[in-house]
């Protein structure tokens, strides 16, 4: 069995990680005051190399409009892979102090992970302090720092809706529920009527579904927390009443509990194994293509609410353009994350040709974009809906400065809880005395409010 | 080998050593340097200067906040007495005492029955054992993963047709067995082949004489080949102990399909990987990597004393 080498892969990657650290007196760039437009002028008519990382598809398209407004830079895309691999080699080029990208993308929730090993640059004194009014409040909320640094500019944003099946809720009678009460209420109606079917499933490796769902109902866990002091509450009354609902749901047998994201997920959205799927905006155009053979059965609605004529929703996912403190190149760099977000053609691009939901008010009150009536929603304007929930979303929302490490946990701890359908506070606990566990040995200061 | 050695010293030894003699040994042993050399650089740029960057490394701690500091032997007092990781390690020991048997007396009896000359479409056959080695690991795991699934996978479909309910082969009383499973379908013909190959350097008078003395196929198979073959199912269980103590690929995988029974720290490779690229915790990862090292070192060396010792009795 020697050539297992794909097995040593572990090993060697465990291995050659570290080797990659050897820190050799890595530059970075200290942050201006201020940046003259001359200065910027300068710069951008200078030849140069920008290196960009991303895994959005065909963002080709935008490039080609930066450097069409700059013809100077020339820039060099590269898809170090999606999510985790993506920060585990942004991570380790970082902390070796060579090949790391002058752009990359990040996520919102993997900020803070950044902005801790002091990796990002301020974007503010590059002219980006200027455009927070050209986006939603809770998308520059995230990408902003306390003392007013812009860490990243938004790319595309998820606020959190409900995706149903109006064939099987029309096919049992059952009402679009307004409330997570009628949500329960419904979910042991419809799995009575055919046991087969599940109003929705509980994914209990989806560490950003379940804090979406902390989100909405107002528990802010890392909130607060401020460099190395870190605020750590998991076990608040509104954290629990989320845990014990998912919970008592799972108990009761009224959800699955199927992992996502794979095969088998896939085949039970085409065959109607799931009535609903609580997704944000950018699942409606995801769907049209993993469960393509349920076109026009779907509809989109708000999300379930925990009081009665409420409007509270919260975001899933999205992502930024972050310019890396190591740049050679912080001005071109930093027009380059802006100019992409922000030119009218760019955005528009992106909104409507890669289906990234826009973070920028000028799109979302844009009637060519929200007024588009999707088929597959049997011509809902669902682009429109999204828009108006997202004025819903509570801005302030803090992520830990290490949110892969709270997901991971979060999957062996309440993911598996409700999973195994045993006690969901107590899997809250767990999940807490984890996090604060790691983050003492991380050197954070644990405080629990 | 030792007897050749010794007949050129006895032949050199007492010879005048003539300037020139010497000159020209040296020379040649600048040449048998100069063949080694590539292999050597590569061998020391690319395997033992990592190899001791990374025990270097797992002697520090380097935190999020409060920046790098030399600890000692800290991460591996940590490591002795981390229970995710003794509980991976004994994982990945039941595993292998319950795959590596199996596979490798499928192996064997594939390679003896290919080797009676009995079977029809010989080459055929071989290659179809072996040919699931030729699938990228990745892929046979991806393939299996959808074989095995709970709900539209054809075992769980076949099995509702009849009225039956398949095993949950992603549950967690099954998932090592069907771990199991992919690895003895991936590795099975690799084994075979190296035992087949082994068999095909008996002389063939061995096998007359026997045949003279009446030893039928079994007599011959477990008399002749079966102890012909022990140094190279030695060499096949050694490479076992390996693949089996760094099992990540599989369960790295089905993770996707299973998070709540693969863990993190499901087997001792994959939680050096976490450790590494999910928690930032290098310094550990390091250690924790040492200490597998040490363990596959000490599996792979009882091994062989056990087996040496047999054959010396």
């Amino acid at each position: 069995m020697n050539p297992r080498f794909s097995r040593r892969t572990g090993l060697t990657a465990a291995l050659a990680g570290p080797l990659a650290l050897a820190a050799c007196g890595r530059h970075t760039v200290d942050p201006p005051k201020s940046v003259t437009q001359d200065q910027i002028d300068e710069a951008m008519r200078t030849p140069t190399e920008l290196n960009f990382w991303t895994w959005v598809p065909d963002i080709e398209k935008e490039v080609a409009l930066f450097q069409d407004a700059y013809p100077a830079i020339s820039v060099d895309i590269v898809n170090a892979g999606q999510g985790n691999p993506h920060y585990a080699k942004l991570r380790t080029a970082l902390r070796a102090g060579n090949g790391a990208p002058d752009v990359a993308q990040l996520e919102f929730q993997m900020i803070p992970s950044f902005v801790i090993t002091e990796d990002l640059l301020d974007l503010g004194p590059y002219g980006a302090a200027a455009i927070g009014d050209q986006f939603v409040e809770f998308a520059w909320s995230q990408v902003s720092g306390p003392n007013g640094e812009v860490w990243a500019i938004p790319q595309d944003t998820g606020p959190m809706g409900m995706l149903y099946r109006e064939d099987i809720f029309q096919a049992h009678g059952i009402e679009v529920p307004a409330t997570w009460d009628d949500f329960a209420a419904a979910a042991q109606r419809l799995h009575e009527a055919d046991p087969e079917v599940y109003l929705t499933n509980f994914a209990p490796s989806q560490g950003a579904f379940f804090a979406a769902m902390l989100w909405q109902a107002g528990a802010d866990p890392f909130g607060g927390s401020e460099g190395p002091d870190l605020n750590v509450d998991l076990t608040s009354p509104e954290a629990e009443k989320v845990a014990r609902y998912w919970g008592e749901l799972s108990e009761q047998d009224l959800i699955s509990v199927d992992a996502d994201f794979n095969d088998q997920w896939y085949q039970a959205l085409n065959k109607g194994k799931y009535a609903t799927w609580i997704a944000p905006a950018w699942a409606p155009t995801f769907l049209q293509s993993a469960a393509a053979s349920t076109s026009g059965l779907w509809r989109v609605a708000p999300l379930p609410q925990w009081e009665a004529g409420q409007a509270v929703s919260s975001n899933w996912g999205g992502s930024t353009s972050a310019v890396m403190a190591t740049t050679r190149n912080p001005i071109a760099a930093a027009v380059f994350a802006q100019f992409i977000n922000t030119d009218p053609q760019s955005t528009a691009t992106m909104a409507n040709e890669q289906f990234l939901y826009p973070p920028t008010k000028a799109l979302l009150e844009d009637p060519a974009f929200t007024g588009q009536q999707l088929e597959f929603y049997g011509g809902q304007e669902v682009n429109g809906l999204f828009a108006e929930i997202g004025t819903t979303v509570a801005p302030d929302f803090q992520w830990a400065p290490f949110q892969d490490k709270v997901y991971a946990d979060f999957t062996a701890t309440v993911g598996t809880g409700v999973a195994e359908k045993t006690d969901a506070f107590a899997a809250m606990e767990a999940w807490q005395a984890r996090i604060e566990e790691y983050a003492k040995y991380q050197g954070f200061t644990v405080r629990k409010p | 080998m030792t007897a050749t050695t010794q007949t050129r010293n006895r032949q050199e030894g007492p010879r005048p050593s003539t300037p020139t003699a010497r000159k020209l040994r040296r020379g040649r042993a600048l040449a048998g340097y100069m063949f080694v050399a590539p292999f050597m650089i590569v061998f020391l740029l690319m395997f033992l200067v990592p190899l001791l960057y990374a025990a270097y490394f797992s002697l520090f701690r380097e935190q999020l906040v409060g920046g790098n500091v030399f600890v000692g032997l800290e991460n591996y007092t940590r490591a002795f007495g981390d229970e995710q990781l003794w509980t991976g390690i004994a994982r990945v020991c039941l595993f292998f005492l319950i795959q590596v048997p199996i596979m490798l007396v499928a192996a064997l009896a594939f390679a003896l029955a290919l080797d009676t000359g009995l079977v029809r479409l010989k080459r055929t056959t071989r290659l179809g054992i072996f040919v699931p080695y030729a699938v990228p690991g990745v892929i046979a795991t991806l393939m299996w993963g959808f074989l095995y699934g709970p709900d539209f996978g054809p075992f769980a479909q076949l099995a509702e047709k009849i009225g039956m309910s398949a095993p949950d082969f992603l549950g967690p009383d099954l998932m090592l067995g069907s771990l199991a499973n992919i690895v003895f379908w991936e590795f099975t013909g690799y084994n075979m082949v190296i035992l087949f190959a082994a068999l095909r350097s008996v002389p063939t008078e061995i096998y007359e004489a026997a045949a003279v003395d009446g030893a039928g196929q079994w007599r011959i198979a477990w008399s002749i080949k079966i102890p012909a073959l022990k140094g190279a199912l030695a060499v096949c269980m050694i490479f076992s102990i390996i693949g089996a103590f760094q099992l990540f690929n599989e369960p790295q995988l089905m993770q996707s399909l299973a998070p709540t029974v693969i863990d993190a720290a499901y087997t001792p490779n994959l939680y050096a990987y976490n450790l590494a690229f999910v928690g930032q915790e290098y310094n550990y990862a390091a250690a924790v990597s040492f200490v597998l090292g040490l363990v596959i070192l000490v599996g792979s060396y009882a091994f062989m004393f056990a087996t040496n010792r047999r054959s010396r009795r």
